[in-house]
């Protein structure tokens, strides 16, 4: 058994992207801010083409970094076109992103036809192809996307560890967190440059718009189901890394998209996790028929 | 008068639990609070009221730093807020957060501690039995380890403050504690606030509900984007302040009649 | 020049783009007003499995069955959002999301099994992605031209129950509308609009067709009527010379040139709309601060004081700002050269503090008898 064998490197990059992706995402989808996972994601896009006319490479942690600021350069003019109070921040999002998608669009249309980057790989990705880019690091051969992923993971693991109370707090009540000095901005701004970096580190595996899948749908399905923040993200992962064999399986068996499969494997646990609320509730409600099931009163 | 208000050189006095001087907030166009002079004596149990859009939330947010400040200073036991952060205890309106928030209510009140805990520590077993200790202290200690949308709004309410108590705050600020609670909640939580008032800690109130201000409080401050009157409950509760209080639009100051035409756009 | 305008292929993409930009600047002009730019993200995303549907089930590229399978989708993903949110305790945010990303995880699953069977290059598919304007042809104009007649026709006999609805909700709740259908109806509008969109747009990028330009008419119009033309016509405007771009440079992808000239209309707007705009609003404000005269700042400062009991009485630069919502500070600076007042000093956690001078008092004292002489004079003129 070798990491660069096509089975075992697809399998753990894509349990790798997923995990990383619902560790993240589960802060994203508690704060209400889902669609800012969709909004990075697209606008990475453009830091991706920036780096490669500059660099000429699409991968390695200045690319990452560089690509990532285009993420949390999306967020930051999200924040200023709605402060203006011209626009909802659901259209200063909707303007946002796919401008600078476009843009990226445009410069990789413009100057890097016919070259390894093209915007359907940056959409798509291709996780078959990981186990062939290869780096050696201690005379082990390693898929280059199964490295920076596990770096990203080991990141946003520490991140979250580390300022985990501080994340609670500023995601179920900022106004508290800025009361007690916690400084709720700066840590909405270090998650999402993290989202960001983990976006570009996952682009050339799941594509973009796959990625959105592995960080908002896992903790929708988690959140369904459990009632305590750290089971919630224990379990999101959980999902997000199961989805990857099943995913991949379904796929060869059907002979269609690997990533594709496995995302849409995340929304089968949501469908679980939908059935269960709704069966639970349905006792709960008969049970104790005075109380209307919690989850209906929203 | 000995020296003016404003005299940088002013000492201000530990025994007033809040002091503004000259606070006023703008959020644009217009001042939200103009000119705001108050002191609220340590150790009362303190109402603000005023009609809707007066100012009333806003306030309290300025007095926590969390808008900002056109001009004017805050000053909590004499000190900066940042000074004091840790002898204040703050209870924001229960609908500004999300109940459906995985987590249960003996967890919501360690987090009132968060400010405490070096960056890198989690909260451990002694935060909890203090978060338990603040539970006993509303009543609330059965109901620890459930989930918060499972809690009536009165159960809420009470978990929040109970998040502030556990600070052990000698100020206490509450932004409408009242609204939306059933009346032996109420009651509940006004015999609380007056305990506490009676330990020795000071509580201001944002209240909205002029039938029991009589009832609640020792001592009241009349907002409507500036201060109308403020003092003793005895001495400030007359039907001439409510009106001045309640009664159509304040001028923020004589000359306002003559103020240019505000844009229309808003 | 002349013969510019007369190819064929680049006829079709002008009459198409168009079309697109009617109708979805018309139809995203409630998204926006309701607040729900992002459905038609999700919309857009989810029309991809439709599209591929589509295919499969005619068994060609026929404009009339892909945009059935679109439309079909659609409708799915929008009993899936409703469900979400109105079933769990998912809030919207996350409902859209998870639709987005779902839809187009079975989009890109069918794409494959399409593509996998020999079909794709016939079929093309591909270019729903981004869209490809050049490939339209004018048989495909006759389905888009119809769906968005239709669509336009709706907006005009559900005028009033539309507007209601995206004014006030809770209102047209109470007046008896079925607000639940037309929210309904208004979410399969914004499916219409993204179905035209699907072949020059592409389905990532429709949402901001759907934006763009109500966003931009919002800022120049203060009325509803008003705000779809405007957005209809700068939809048709951006739709038409990002198609013609696209297509005069091969190799360039139509919808995001589009959306780039939407985002430019959109971004113009925002900066130089005469009313909302913040060009035009900063330049009033500076140029109301012309119209207050340094006397009535005067009066302000001499009236603090005076309530304050204390003619030295210090006053903060930023009430007074506050007080005028604008920089006062050249004014009071005017004011100090005149010697009517002067800068105090002030704590290190205030601005600065300025505090009328002797002789500015005396003046302000003169100008406030003045001033109260006359409106008393005003109102003896005035009997009730």
């Amino acid at each position: 058994m070798s990491l660069v064998d096509p089975t075992i490197a697809i399998l753990i990059t894509g349990a790798l992207v997923g995990m990383t992706g619902a560790l993240l995402g589960s802060f994203l989808v508690l704060r209400g801010n889902s669609m800012l996972a969709d909004a990075i994601s697209h606008s990475i896009l453009f830091g991706i083409a920036v780096a490669w006319l500059l660099t000429g490479q699409t991968s390695g942690p200045v690319q990452i970094i560089g690509a990532a600021l285009s993420g949390v350069l999306a967020v930051f003019l999200i924040e200023l076109l709605t402060r203006t109070r011209r626009l909802r921040d659901d259209a200063a999002i909707g303007l946002v992103f796919p401008a600078l998608f476009s843009a990226g669009v445009v410069l990789i249309n413009v100057y890097a036809r016919d070259v390894h980057l093209d915007e359907h790989t940056v959409l798509l990705g291709e996780i078959g192809f990981v186990w062939l880019d290869t780096l050696t690091i201690a005379g082990m051969e390693i898929p280059r996307a199964m490295l920076t992923l596990s770096v990203m993971l080991l990141v946003d693991a520490l991140f979250v560890l580390a300022f985990f109370k501080t994340l609670k707090l500023a995601t179920f009540d900022a106004d508290l967190a800025r009361v007690l000095g916690l400084m709720p901005g700066l840590i909405f701004y270090a998650h999402l440059s993290l989202l960001s970096g983990t976006a570009v580190a996952a682009f050339d595996a799941v594509g973009v718009v796959l990625f959105i899948s592995f960080v908002v749908v896992p903790p929708a399905a988690a959140y369904l189901v459990t009632q305590r923040l750290v089971s919630l993200i224990a379990l999101a992962m959980l999902i997000a890394a199961a989805s990857a064999p099943i995913g991949y399986w379904m796929a060869v068996w059907l002979d269609v998209s690997i990533g594709g499969m496995m995302a849409l494997s995340t929304g089968g646990f949501l469908l679980l996790a939908y059935c269960w609320r709704r069966l639970r509730d349905h006792r709960h409600y008969r049970s104790r028929s005075l109380e209307p099931p919690p989850a209906s009163s929203a | 008068m000995s020296h003016s208000p404003s005299d940088p050189d002013v000492h201000h006095d530990p025994s007033i639990a809040l002091h503004l001087e000259d606070l006023t907030v703008s959020y644009g166009e217009r001042p939200a609070l103009w000119d705001i002079d108050l002191d609220v004596p340590a150790g009362v149990m303190a109402g603000i009221i005023g009609p809707n859009g007066a100012g009333k939330s806003t306030l309290i947010k300025a007095i926590l730093g969390l808008v900002p400040v056109s001009a004017g200073h805050i000053r909590l036991f004499g000190e900066p807020y940042g000074q004091q952060r840790r002898r204040v205890g703050y209870v924001p309106q229960r609908s500004s957060v999300d109940w459906e928030f995985p987590t249960t209510a003996v967890d919501v009140v360690t987090m009132g501690l968060y400010g405490q805990l070096s960056w890198w520590r989690w909260p451990g077993r002694g935060e909890r039995d203090q978060a338990l200790r603040a539970l006993e202290q509303v009543s609330m200690e059965s109901l620890a380890d459930r989930q918060i949308s499972e809690l009536s709004g009165g159960q809420q309410q009470r978990v929040f403050i109970a998040r502030a108590l556990v600070q052990n705050p000698d100020i206490l600020l509450l932004d409408e504690p009242m609204a939306g609670v059933d009346a032996t909640t109420e009651r509940q939580i006004i015999d609380l606030l007056r305990r506490l008032r009676d330990d020795g800690r000071t509580v201001i109130v944002v209240h909205h509900d002029l039938q029991t201000v009589q009832r609640y409080f020792d001592w009241l401050a009349f907002l409507n984007v500036r201060i109308i009157a403020a003092g003793a409950l005895e001495h400030v509760y007359t039907a001439n302040n409510l009106r001045r209080a309640y009664g159509g639009q304040v001028a923020l100051l004589d000359e306002a009649q003559n103020r240019p035409n505000a844009p229309s756009d808003a | 020049m002349l013969s510019f305008l007369t190819d064929y292929t680049l006829q079709n993409v002008m009459i198409g783009a168009a079309l697109i930009g009617i109708i979805s600047g018309v139809l995203g002009c409630f998204a926006v007003l309701r607040r729900q730019s992002l459905l038609g993200d999700t919309l857009s995303h989810a029309a991809l499995p439709g599209v591929c549907l589509g295919f499969l089930w005619a068994g060609s590229r026929s404009m009339e069955s892909l945009m059935a399978g679109a439309l079909f989708s659609g409708a799915v993903a929008t009993v899936i959002m409703l469900t979400l949110t109105r079933r769990t305790r998912l809030k919207m945010d996350a409902a859209l999301a998870v639709t987005l990303s779902l839809g187009f995880a079975l989009g890109v699953v069918l794409l494959t099994f399409i593509q996998n069977r020999g079909g794709a290059a016939q079929a093309g598919l591909d270019s729903f992605l981004f869209g490809q304007a050049a490939a339209t042809v004018r048989g495909d104009l006759y389905p888009m031209a119809v769906i968005v007649l239709i669509g336009l026709s709706l907006v005009v006999v559900f005028w009033k129950p539309l507007k209601l609805m995206t004014f006030d909700p809770e209102y047209a709740a109470v007046s008896g509308l079925p607000v639940r259908l037309l929210e309904l109806f208004l979410t399969g509008m914004i499916a219409l609009a993204v179905v035209v969109g699907l072949q020059m747009v592409g389905v990532i990028l429709m949402t901001a067709m759907v934006i763009a330009p109500g966003a931009a008419a919002r800022q120049w119009s203060g009325s509803l009527l008003g705000m779809l033309l405007l957005a209809a016509f700068f939809g048709a405007t951006a739709g038409i010379s990002g198609g013609v771009i696209s297509a005069l440079a091969p190799g360039l992808s139509t919808g995001p040139v589009v959306v780039l000239v939407a985002s430019a209309i959109a971004l113009f707007s925002l900066l130089f709309a005469p009313q909302r705009g913040l060009i035009p609003s900063r330049w009033r404000r500076r140029h109301k601060r012309s119209h207050t005269s340094s006397d009535r700042i005067l009066l302000t400062v001499y009236e603090l004081a005076r309530e304050h009991g204390d003619w030295s009485y210090r006053v903060e630069q930023g009430a007074v700002d506050a007080y005028y919502g604008m920089v006062t500070e050249p004014l009071l600076q005017a004011l100090a050269q005149r010697d009517l007042l002067k800068a105090a000093d002030h704590m290190p956690d205030e601005g600065p503090h300025w505090q009328l001078t002797q002789s500015g008092c005396e003046y302000a004292a003169a100008r406030s008898r003045d001033q109260s002489r006359t409106r008393r004079l005003r109102q003896v003129e005035r009997p009730a």
